[in-house]
């Protein structure tokens, strides 16, 4: 398979992402969404990586990895005080610094 | 063709796994949903010959990210496994667009550009790590900084405010349901 075709591939993954990231109205599902437009792009780092012949790619797509990963960890613990906060995690009701 | 038919079954599996998991009203079955996408990541890894790549995907998201997030969902819904999430229509409508449009601009981008390098290299798992450990050291040590900010400010975000002040009742966890309107600030 061609290049194209594994970037078609991500480009499908991170516009799914896109579509949950725009209707989710829960924390945990917003998480999940950016969970997919990462993994999207790691693809692609890895799809590069392996056409170009260079190891850069890969070793880009272990940075991100393990950056999404504290990235989660991070984004649940903030859900977890919204939802000690509130009671709920529904992110249209969280607008209390809206100017 | 053994390799087109594999990569076909692979992505339209892929792309119909990640639809789930931005369209399941059950919150617990888009986690569960987010898992099989992503092992199946793993695999899109392995068709790029990126084995090391598809073993961290499979530790790292479908080990420790799923289960997180499986703890995030139980966590915020008491009634964890009957959660049914409403998605508004009007959102259903502009987020599809938006998607659609967002799609249509990568694919004309991709179909469009002419001289995509199609010669696949191979590259070992050894040469990788030279990569890492002699390039990109600098980056790779900076990255264990990042991950211990991030595990102390996850702790330091969630622990509980009045832990370890003994005999003070804690404010209930408020109710679930429409909240009350919020107080406008004066003068804001």
């Amino acid at each position: 398979m061609g290049l194209s075709a594994y970037l078609l591939l991500a480009a499908g993954l991170f516009s799914l992402g896109v579509y949950g990231l725009v209707t989710r109205r829960n924390a945990v599902g917003v998480l999940a969404s950016v969970e997919l437009m990462a993994n999207a792009v790691n693809i692609n780092f890895v799809a590069f990586s392996r056409f170009l012949s260079a190891n850069t790619g890969q070793v880009f797509a272990l940075f991100s990895t393990a950056i999404t990963v504290a990235e989660v960890v991070v984004g649940l613990a903030l859900v977890i005080v919204l939802f000690r906060a509130r009671g709920d995690v529904l992110l249209d009701a969280v607008s209390e610094l809206k100017g | 063709m053994l390799e087109q038919i594999s990569f076909v079954i692979v992505s339209v599996s892929l792309l119909i796994c990640a639809s789930r998991v931005v369209t399941a009203r059950n919150l617990v079955h888009t986690v569960l949903w987010l898992g099989i996408t992503l092992a199946l990541t793993a695999v899109v890894f392995v068709m790029l010959r990126a084995p090391f790549m598809a073993a961290i995907q499979i530790i790292l998201y479908t080990g420790g990210v799923l289960t997180l997030m499986l703890f995030g969902v139980m966590l915020t819904h008491r009634d964890a496994g009957f959660v049914t999430v409403q998605n508004p229509s009007h959102r259903q409508l502009s987020g599809g667009l938006l998607a659609v449009s967002v799609f249509a601009m990568f694919a004309a981008g991709i179909l469009r550009t002419e001289n995509l390098p199609n010669t696949p290299g191979e590259s070992t798992i050894a040469s990788l790590g030279v990569t890492f450990f002699g390039e990109q050291v600098l980056a790779f040590e900076v990255l264990s900084l990042l991950l211990l900010a991030a595990v102390l400010g996850a702790i330091v975000i969630a622990r509980k405010r009045d832990a370890g002040l003994e005999g003070e009742e804690r404010p209930p966890i408020p109710a679930r349901g429409p909240l009350p309107p919020a107080t406008k600030a004066s003068g804001g």
